[in-house]
């Protein structure tokens, strides 16, 4: 099938992932499990060897778990970040060879074709893993053999490896459980006696296939190598980062900001190939005393082009403190996002550009997210008849309009003497006496009961609009409810 | 030296009578007289000039001045301060979604804030709402960015803290008119280059234009 070069496949299954990973954050000694909400039950997760000895088993509800064994100690399962890992895990195992592909949701798989004497052959090259699996705090179990199927096999149901050219030798005493197939089938199987995959070999085909479907028999041709079976090996993520190390250190303003020029040009090309535009970007300068001062630079929208960056690192840059030098720079682009090639044409809109440069600039020293806009919201609370949003998020939607006059400014309620439900002829504001002379409303407000508001804790308002002798123009309100004066706004 | 500086001394006497403080001693007459100056030699402000506006109508003074731009308004306000900008009431000026807020947390931050946007050029407006007296230096700087920037900056500021650096100063109050809300005193306290005057405006919502009132007198 290879022209003559033997395949050699491993399977590394870590049955205990998601327990051995939290117990590596925090190690914990006695019996441990990792539950997860099922059904309205908490239930096991995974757990550790110990709480397998207690006699707990996986999918065994928590408290029964817990009556079982009172020393039991448990954290909620992450089973995300458990994928993740299995992803960290995968780019390790590439020390090894270079294609290895994921095994389900626990294990990793590896066409070491070539790649084994390397380290010294199949067997030091097992024990090499699992040396460092167990120093690393995982429990694995690794099988080697021709073919996937049987180094899957192995790896659950015997652990060790099998010769070249013997996988059915090695697989023939292990169940036929370990040949990856369905649940039902395995039970009809047994029923019939067959439990052994060397019984399972050495009675006819066509009957089993007939019976069972193909499935069975492309399983056991797959693990005895008669049929084929690829491992897919997955892409590394692409990595936005780039560094310069320096012979010499540097400290001077100008000098840092070349080498970040040089560094963002060559980030900006890796984001070019791939259509992408950063959206933060970190600068960390490594100084000769092991220190590092990091400059982080926020966009209001992705960018790649170099000319327009490097202005914006400016003011960071010049914040650095240098110390006695730095001699490693690193560019890494941590928020990453698809920005397609887009047309230029004369009537494109670089001024829009320039304003987003300018809002970057500005988010440089204040923070993006204190650059807002406004977007009309359907309330007829006064001060929730509009959202201020970032303004980097959001695009300028949507019409205002004001059914009735409105303030220019609102405050938050200022009580002023009176409890007559018109408005008063005079009142003192803000230590100003004032005298109405012409009011417009009521204009009754009421809260929204289905949002709890203690502003509108008094009830309902009756909104005035009450222009004063001495020319101020203010809106007021009276609680019927609960009766005084406010004062909430001004017209101007 | 002594002859140049007497030169100026003299000059700045002559400027002195011939509008400040003519302001302060002539009466009725004069006001009228300034009455009917036109407006619209100092309205829409001077480009590429800070001014400031003062009093207790100075907020439909930045609305009307932000009226006037055609892009972006940049707004700058200390986080702090309890007075919120009502957008809803706003519209009645200008479309709100033109208004971009800077929430700052002092005032040294927002100068700096409003030094760098007024240098940028892509916006025409650029409104700060100030709580201390501004010093020469800073003045400057905002005058020196507003020039390179092509840029109109505007200060709201608290009644008798302007600075001497301002292009124009304008006191600002609402007059109480039975028929129309919007009446407004606009005076001119302070002008670099030209005379000072009071007017009464009015904001005509619906076109969203300013109009000339005659002086109400009751």
């Amino acid at each position: 099938m290879f022209d003559g070069i033997q395949r050699r496949v491993a399977s590394i299954w870590l049955p205990r992932l998601p327990s051995d990973r939290a117990l590596r954050m925090r190690p914990i000694d006695g019996p441990f499990v990792l539950t997860v909400k099922q059904k309205n039950a908490n239930r096991i997760y995974c757990l550790n060897a110990e709480a397998e000895r207690q006699g707990l088993n996986r999918g065994m509800p928590y408290s029964d778990a817990r009556a079982f064994c009172p020393d039991l100690q448990s954290r909620p399962a992450e089973p995300i970040g458990d994928e993740r890992f299995l992803q960290v895990l995968r780019r390790w195992a590439t020390r090894y060879c270079p294609w290895v592909g994921l095994e389900g949701a626990d294990g990793l798989v590896l066409d070491i074709t070539g790649a084994a004497h390397l380290f010294g052959g199949d067997g030091m090259m097992l024990s090499d893993m699992r040396l460092r699996l167990s120093k690393a705090g995982f429990s694995a179990q690794i099988g080697l053999a021709d073919t996937r199927g049987a180094a899957w096999g192995l790896a659950h149901y015997g652990e060790g490896l099998a010769e070249p050219g013997e996988a059915l030798q090695a697989l023939g005493p292990l169940p036929i459980t370990a040949l990856r197939l369905e649940e039902k089938t395995v039970i009809a199987l047994q029923r019939l006696g067959l439990r052994t995959i060397s019984e399972l070999e050495g009675t006819s085909r066509a009957p089993l296939t007939r019976r069972f479907g193909p499935e069975l028999m492309m399983r056991l041709d797959q693990a005895i190598g008669r049929q084929p079976e690829q491992i897919t090996p997955l892409a590394d993520p692409p990595h936005y980062g780039v560094r310069l190390t320096l012979p010499d250190p540097i400290g001077l303003y100008d000098d840092v900001m070349a080498g970040t020029s040089r560094l963002l040009n060559s980030l900006c090309a890796k984001l070019n190939a791939r259509e992408a535009g950063a959206r933060i970007l970190r600068l960390t300068l490594r100084r000769v005393d092991q220190e590092a001062q990091i400059v982080e630079l926020r966009l209001a929208r992705p960018l790649r082009d170099p000319q327009r960056i490097l202005p914006l690192f400016e003011r960071g840059v010049a914040d650095v403190d240098a110390g006695f030098g730095i001699d490693q720079m690193r560019l890494e682009a941590t928020q990453v996002f698809p920005l397609p090639a887009r047309q230029i044409s004369t009537v494109s809109s670089s001024r829009k550009d320039q304003l987003e440069d300018l809002i970057s600039r500005i988010g440089t020293r204040i923070g993006l997210e204190n650059i807002e806009r406004v977007l009309p919201a359907d309330s007829h609370i006064p001060e929730r008849s509009f959202i201020a949003t970032p303004a980097v998020n959001s695009e300028p939607v949507g019409s205002w309009r004001a059914l009735r006059p409105r303030p220019l400014c609102l405050f938050p309620p200022e009580p002023i003497a009176g409890t007559e439900p018109n408005p008063p002829r005079q009142f003192r504001w803000r230590r100003m006496p004032l005298s109405t002379a012409q009011a417009t409303g009521p204009e009754r407000i009421t809260p929204e009961w289905w949002l709890v508001n203690d502003n509108w804790r008094s009830g309902v308002r009756d909104y005035w609009r009450v222009e004063t002798q001495q020319g101020r123009r203010l809106w007021l309100y009276y609680t019927p409810q609960n009766p005084g004066w406010f004062v909430q706004g001004e017209f101007a | 030296m002594s002859t140049f500086l007497g030169q100026r001394v003299g000059l700045r006497l002559r400027r002195l009578m011939t509008h400040g403080w003519g302001f302060e001693t002539l009466s009725y007459q004069c006001n009228l007289n300034r009455m009917t100056s036109d407006l619209s030699t100092y309205f829409p402000l001077r480009k590429a000039r800070v001014h400031e506006v003062c009093g207790s109508g100075s907020l439909s003074f930045s609305a009307i001045v932000a009226a006037q731009a055609c892009d972006c308004v940049f707004w700058i306000r200390e986080a702090w301060r309890p007075e919120i900008l009502n957008p809803v009431g706003l519209s009645d000026f200008f479309d709100p979604s033109k208004l971009l807020i800077a929430q700052v947390k002092d005032q040294t931050e927002g100068l700096a804030v409003m030094e760098e946007a007024l240098r940028d050029g892509n916006l025409s407006h650029v409104v700060m709402e100030l709580g201390e007296p501004l010093g020469l230096t800073e003045g400057r700087r905002l005058q020196l960015a507003a020039k390179a920037g092509k840029t109109i900056g505007l200060c709201r500021i608290p009644e008798g803290m302007g600075s001497n650096v301002a292009e124009t100063r304008w006191h600002c109050t609402p007059i109480l008119d039975r028929d129309d809300s919007t009446l407004q005193r606009w005076e001119l306290i302070k002008n670099k280059s030209g005379t000072l005057g009071a007017w009464h405006v009015r904001w005509n919502t619906a076109s969203r234009s300013l109009h000339m009132a005659s002086p109400v007198t009751e």
